[in-house]
């Protein structure tokens, strides 16, 4: 049958098993818009298209499928590249499809002309500039096979108008001839072997557990494997609800904004198990303070994240998933009273995420703690970044799989609101929180729009300080208190949200926290509270930049004596002894 | 160090941008770059000189296999390899120093491709360093003009940089 190209683009989607795309249309996208209608797929309208490419990927956060974005040329595809890094950073499949001028005007500056593919290639796992009719159904297939295997990343397919129209045929293409591309999913059978004789052999073992668990779907694996040998786990911002929280061999998570026990368990372990985690700066600290005493086995897919920050005693390429079922045959059971107990110890000694039953202060950590306890610790949430971001992830407890998403990699303010609506659409009958600060949600505030005319029932907590938070913490601390460019003279938001139909309440005093989050899981539909919390709340604990995990700060008001001081930092900061991290 | 990398690639387009972004991004200097067809017009065959620790070399080749159309990547630095490259190099001459440049041409089995009434063109092919020699040997006569292809390599003996067995 003679389709034209953007009905074999449309039939090769439905293929693939794509429900719901998310995309703007415009000039040099208008012929695949025309036919996208005739089409079994439910299209979310953005209001700008870093907003579709963060849709996309909260939905793939969120399904495990692959998530589609789209937009025109030019600027709507210049729109998604800070969505598309997101997604390369945090390892998300995503497949992105931009319009492009017609081929025999590519080069010539025409309007809404860009070089898409030169501008993505450094920031997509791989992209494809389409020039031949005959080439969409193989390419899409190759596109989406990328996206989501081996390690996931998002895929970009630059469709000029001209190809839109052009007439040929869908021939289903058979199979995918990809010679350079062929991840290892079983890891090597000798280096599993090594690695199950250093966990038989450790007296303080860790596992530091990372995104990987959830991608590769390797809750069962982690759980099995942790109990066998009873090795505490600790997980990464993005591990995150890949391991129950409230478990009692659950440490928290590491890092800048880690718990205290975390980090020290880290510093003093013997035998590291890291698995699917790419031994980032804000998790490492200071690199040749890390982990000094541990033999570390290193668990990827991507063999260049192994020996790429850290070196690995037993660097072992492959899949969690597969990786964690191997040597879970491979280990005895074991256990270790002692090592739980200093561990039990550290955290009775500095309790990172104590906090009073209740408090007269709008404070975030407790706010936060009783979205927890409202919610039964049953919601995803998904959230922004900066302060809020970090009091979510410590302060609410994630035993649900893959319930916790955020970003990050790349750290765009203005991640939660759209990522949300992504989230939502893939789990439609899921609790869905945004937790956002008022910087962060006024990046991408124009979604709102989206939120109301889908009716998603999305609840938004913003966390409202009138400051740009993190940065402000760090004038704080590492700048002399001297504020600049961080305090914000914000709008009325209740008025805002209420413009695009979307009810809303202001809380000041914390007796009214718990009445309006029962009030907001109460309406069917979409809610924005704006929470008028403590100005100055700092997130602790804190590793300073370019400090090691050992010297990990706590909240002045819990440390104990022998605790660095704020001082103390400041002076390391300020004597470059911290080595100069960003 | 100077590393030697010889990398099999898909002949797609944008496969050089993608490999020289790569090399640019992870913050090193490309010496020089080759690229040419190999017996299959499928696929080219890149060798690419850098300046870089044994670690970081190491590092750039894993980000170079997760590149879809990058089939292989050998570091050829420590093995017994054939070296060339090709010069083409115009250089002053007058009726009265021909003859000496003619000798020096001779000694490094260099051909005179091209002559003129006050210049001549040399083309002289092997190691880098023979052609460092030549080229510093023809110095003082005045260089008018100079151009090379950057380094090709090829492992000695029977064994081949190929995927399965064919390159």
């Amino acid at each position: 049958m003679k389709l034209n190209g953007s009905q074999i683009l449309c039939e090769a989607l439905v293929r693939e098993g794509v429900s719901v795309v998310f995309g703007q249309p415009g000039g040099a996208i208008m012929p695949f818009y025309n036919f996208l209608r005739d089409y079994d797929l439910r299209h979310i309208l953005c209001r700008h298209e870093q907003g579709a490419a963060h849709m996309a990927d909260g939905y793939a956060r969120a399904t495990g499928e692959v998530g589609v974005a789209m937009a025109t040329s030019g600027p709507g595809a210049t729109n998604m590249v800070t969505g598309i890094v997101t997604a390369l950073m945090d390892s998300v499949p995503i497949v992105c499809l931009t319009g492009q001028v017609p081929t025999n005007m590519m080069g010539g500056d025409a309007f809404q002309e860009t070089d898409t593919t030169g501008i993505t290639m450094p920031v997509t796992k791989h992209n494809y500039q389409l020039m031949d009719v005959r080439d969409i159904a193989r390419i899409v297939k190759e596109a989406f096979h990328v996206a989501r295997t081996g390690r996931p990343g998002p895929v970009l397919i630059d469709f000029p108008k001209d190809i839109q129209t052009a007439e040929g045929e869908y021939v289903e293409p058979d199979g995918i001839e990809l010679p350079g591309f062929k991840p290892t999913l079983r890891g090597n059978v000798r280096q599993v072997r090594q690695a199950a004789n250093l966990i038989g052999q450790a007296k303080k073992p860790i596992i530091l557990a990372g995104h990987g668990i959830i991608l590769a779907e390797a809750y069962d694996e982690l759980l099995a494997f942790a109990e066998k040998t009873e090795i505490p786990v600790i997980t990464t911002l993005l591990g995150i609800s890949g391991f129950p929280d409230t478990h009692r061999l659950h440490f928290g998570f590491p890092g800048m904004h880690g718990t205290y026990y975390a980090n020290m368990a880290i510093s003093e372990c013997d035998v590291m198990v890291a698995v699917g985690m790419r031994m980032d700066d804000r998790v490492t600290g200071r690199l040749n303070a890390f982990a000094p005493y541990a033999k570390i086995i290193h668990i990827d897919i991507d063999p260049a994240e192994l020996g790429k920050n850290v070196q690995a005693t037993v660097p072992i390429v492959g899949d969690a998933k597969e990786v964690l079922g191997q040597l879970l045959a491979e280990v005895e059971p074991k256990e270790h009273p002692d090592w739980l107990q200093r561990l039990r110890e550290l955290r009775i000694a500095h309790p990172s995420l104590a906090l009073p039953e209740s408090t007269e202060k709008m404070s975030t950590p407790w706010i936060l703690r009783q979205l927890y306890h409202a919610t039964g610790g049953e919601a995803i949430l998904v959230t922004d970044v900066g302060q809020a971001q970090m009091w979510a992830a410590q302060h609410y407890f994630f035993d649900r799989r893959n319930t916790h998403i955020t970003s990050g990699g790349l750290g765009p303010m203005g991640y939660a609101l759209p990522a949300a609506i992504g989230v939502q659409a893939g789990r439609p009958n899921e609790e869905v929180w945004c937790v956002t600060g008022d910087g962060g949600f006024q990046m991408t505030v124009q979604e709102m729009a989206v939120i109301a005319e889908e009716r998603l029932p999305i609840r938004i907590a913003l966390i409202n300080n009138g400051y740009l938070g993190m940065v402000r913490q760090w004038q704080e601390l590492f700048w002399e208190k001297r504020y600049m460019a961080v305090e914000m003279q914000n709008p009325d938001f209740v008025t805002l949200s209420e413009a695009y139909g979307i009810p809303a309440r202001v809380v000041e005093t914390t007796d009214q926290v718990m009445p309006t989050y029962e009030w907001a899981r109460r309406i069917d539909g979409p809610v924005l509270i704006d929470f008028r919390v403590e100005r100055e709340e700092n997130v602790w604990p804190m590793v300073p930049p370019g400090a090691s995990l050992q010297e990990t700060l706590e909240d002045p008001a819990q440390a104990n004596e022998d605790a660095i001081t704020v001082d103390e930092m400041r002076e390391m900061v300020a004597s470059g002894s911290g080595g100069g991290g960003v | 160090m100077q590393h030697t990398l010889v990398a099999l690639v898909e002949n797609q387009p944008g496969v050089l941008q993608r490999v020289a972004n790569l090399f640019s991004r992870r913050g090193f200097n490309i010496e020089s770059l080759t690229v040419g067809h190999t017996d299959t017009p499928k696929r080219s065959r890149m060798t690419i000189v850098v300046n870089a620790a044994d670690t970081q070399v190491d590092q750039v080749t894993k980000q170079l296999y997760k590149l879809i159309n990058v089939l292989k990547v050998s570091d050829v630095t420590t093995d017994r390899t054939v070296d060339r490259e090709l010069a083409l190099i115009k250089v002053n001459a007058s009726a009265s120093t021909r003859a000496e440049i003619a000798q020096v041409v001779d000694i490094f089995r260099a051909r005179i491709v091209d002559l003129a009434r006050d210049s001549l063109t040399v083309e002289v092919t092997g190691e880098s360093e023979k052609i460092d020699s030549i080229v510093g040997l023809l110095r003082p006569f005045g260089l008018k003009e100079m151009v090379r292809t950057g380094r090709i390599s090829m492992t000695r003996g029977s064994g081949a940089i190929g995927v399965n067995g064919s390159a």
